[in-house]
């Protein structure tokens, strides 16, 4: 549709398209319908200015401030920036969070992929298996958390501890210990968004062109070659997305340290987006605004490079 | 991963190739392979049950079974009967149906800011298109790149003390309606969706005499409903789910949705019937899930990219 209007003119007709431009006046933008254009672009202009645009200004703004919302903010200089880089949790929170991106990674990453790539050679019920592998996701993540706590209960009687007493293990203090809380957080992580990347997957999978898969039993490969050799090269360009998105999701994991620890024990899940929420919001001598969006912006600046290389990525696969 | 939606391209292949995998009709025919599969897929559809819907039966026993029963023998299965009180308490005395009332409101002011500003800023930007479209585009697309994150703490300030406005929002619903308007994905997927649609369409309109606004309104818009489904969707789910954002700027207990009230009501309620409350929270969604399976699975491809 869009090659029609972007078709190159004729000279003559581009000539008088320039003649038109050169007399565009108030007047003529108004017969055009300018302000009917104006009128729609309101919401957009009004919503993202006030509530994304501006704050993202700000926050350049005020990491450099340091306000308390009574007095006038006060231009401090790098002091929040040295304030966040000197508190000694940023080191904890810091390496718990890439313990906790990591973790994912080896638990979290491979599961989607195989599910799926069983999944797509389902002949019957195939929509009953995606159901059930979309069907965490769809549980709200704070009931998902919650009711992740209640299983995770440390003493024998817990589910979890039942169920793996059934098998001679356990009991396992689960959220309890410093070495088995964050593997616990990722495990619930887990259950709750693999059903997500397990559709993106075989929605990739569906998209594999038959012919590839011709041409490789015509060269004799059995199944593990033809899965090996097409099937995860055609998939390179999503499992790049996936990859780079969970990255950027688990650098910002807060809801489940907020809800299943608080940070604890002994600060071992305590991460980057934990302590910002602190410094802003747990302070009761008022917000430690300007070290948290300090540190937000630091946090960013490492997600935006991430960022920038995700969008080149899906421009070049989508095309 | 947008353009699958719109209409011209929905398929992508021509119907006459047979949808395969890496597993041939040939191979399927050898009795190693076929067996090996067959279990493995059972295997699988067995994980499947126990992973995705075991915990979910679990919360649905759970829901009503006496504290007792929960806390000493969780796995059985009712050892001391059925305990439907549990829901009744949840829903009344812990005001359940209050905050349940919250979510849902809170789900439709979202829904709604965010239909609004994501069809009329399509429709600017892909029908109207005025000279300085490009650079509106551009502003929303670049949000994209800023990490959440990044707006929590001036997004705060901003509700505390909004521009123009004069009176704070804190405590408000609009603290939470107008920022959940400001999604870009959806600007830039309903846009697409808008490119998509024939132009000659438009042109027959505006030869009739349509302006802007009826096009808009009698043409564009009906013929838009599967992606403003999909946006739906996604905004009832967003909101749902949304968590940290109310907590911040809904101090109010009376005001405060499902997922913000739910873990602070966690300690001081009895085990069972905080339970039948978190059932009760996935009912909703459970529901819109099994009606909506097509778009939810054909779109959750999308869903993974507003994630992150």
């Amino acid at each position: 549709m869009t090659t029609v209007s972007t078709r190159p003119a004729p000279p003559a007709a581009r000539a008088a398209v320039v003649r038109r431009r050169a007399r565009r006046t108030p007047a003529t933008w108004w017969r055009g319908g300018g302000a009917h254009t104006l009128v729609f672009l309101l919401p957009v202009l009004v919503i993202f200015g006030l509530f994304s645009w501006w704050p993202i200004v700000r926050s350049l703004v005020m990491s450099f401030q340091k306000t308390n919302l009574v007095t006038p903010a006060q231009w401090v200089g790098l002091a929040n920036f040295e304030y966040v880089l000197h508190d000694p949790l940023l080191a904890v929170a810091v390496k718990n969070t890439l313990w906790f991106a990591l973790l994912a990674l080896v638990i979290g990453y491979p599961v989607p992929l195989l599910a799926a790539v069983l999944m797509s050679e389902v002949r019957r019920l195939k929509g009953l298996y995606s159901a059930l592998a979309y069907l965490p996701v769809v549980v709200p993540p704070v009931v998902a958390v919650l009711l992740w706590k209640v299983f995770y209960d440390a003493s024998p009687t817990g589910v979890f501890n039942t169920v793996l007493g059934w098998v001679g293990l356990g009991p396992f203090p689960w959220l309890q210990d410093q070495s088995t809380a964050m593997p616990s957080l990722v495990l619930a992580a887990t259950w709750a968004g693999a059903g997500g990347t397990v559709i993106i997957y075989l929605a990739a999978l569906l998209s594999v062109p038959p012919e590839l898969y011709d041409a490789a039993e015509v060269d004799g490969a059995g199944i593990w070659r033809k899965v090996w050799h097409v099937t995860l090269p055609q998939l390179r360009g999503v499992l790049f997305i996936t990859l780079i998105l969970q990255v950027i999701g688990t650098a910002q994991v807060f809801l489940e340290p907020y809800l299943f620890t608080g940070g604890g024990p002994a600060n071992s899940t305590v991460t980057v987006l934990l302590l910002i929420y602190r410094y802003a919001f747990e302070n009761s001598l008022g917000g430690n605004y300007g070290a948290a969006t300090a540190l937000s912006l630091m946090l960013a600046v490492v997600l935006a490079l991430f960022s920038a290389l995700y969008f080149r990525l899906t421009r070049s696969w989508s095309a | 991963m947008a353009e699958r939606l719109a209409p011209p391209t929905r398929r992508r292949r021509p119907a006459a190739a047979p949808d395969r995998g890496a597993v041939s009709a040939a191979d399927w025919r050898r009795p190693g392979v076929r067996i090996t599969l067959s279990v493995t897929h059972v295997l699988l559809l067995v994980v499947l049950v126990v992973a995705g819907l075991g915990p979910m039966l679990l919360l649905a026993k759970f829901a009503v079974t006496p504290t007792q029963d929960i806390l000493s023998s969780p796995m059985a299965v009712f050892p001391n009967g059925v305990r439907w009180e549990n829901l009744g308490q949840a829903w009344n005395e812990v005001q359940v149906s209050r905050y349940f009332l919250n979510t849902v409101w809170l789900a439709l002011g979202s829904w709604a800011s965010q239909m609004v500003v994501a069809t009329s800023g399509g429709y600017v930007l892909s029908v109207l298109r005025p000279r300085y479209g490009k650079v509106v585009e551009g502003m929303v697309l670049a949000t994209m790149f800023i990490p959440a994150v990044v707006l929590l703490v001036p997004l705060y300030l901003t509700i505390l003390d909004p521009p123009l406005l004069g009176r704070s929002l804190i405590n408000s619903f609009w603290s939470v309606w107008l920022p959940a308007g400001a999604s870009a994905f959806n600007v830039l997927l309903v846009r697409r969706f808008f490119d998509n649609l024939p132009r000659e369409v438009f042109e027959a309109a505006r030869v009739d005499g349509a302006g802007p606004y009826r096009l808009f309104w009698s043409v564009v818009l009906p013929m838009s409903k599967p992606i403003l489904g999909v946006v739906s969707v996604f905004a009832v789910i967003a909101s749902w789910k949304d968590f940290l954002w109310p907590l911040l700027v809904l101090k109010d207990p009376a005001i405060q949705p499902l997922s913000v009230r739910l873990p602070a009501i966690a300690g001081s309620t009895d085990l069972g019937v905080f339970l039948a409350a978190l059932a009760i929270a996935t009912l909703i969604p459970l529901a819109l899930f099994l009606l909506f399976q097509r778009t939810f699975l054909s779109s959750a491809g999308l869903g993974g990219a507003v994630k992150g």
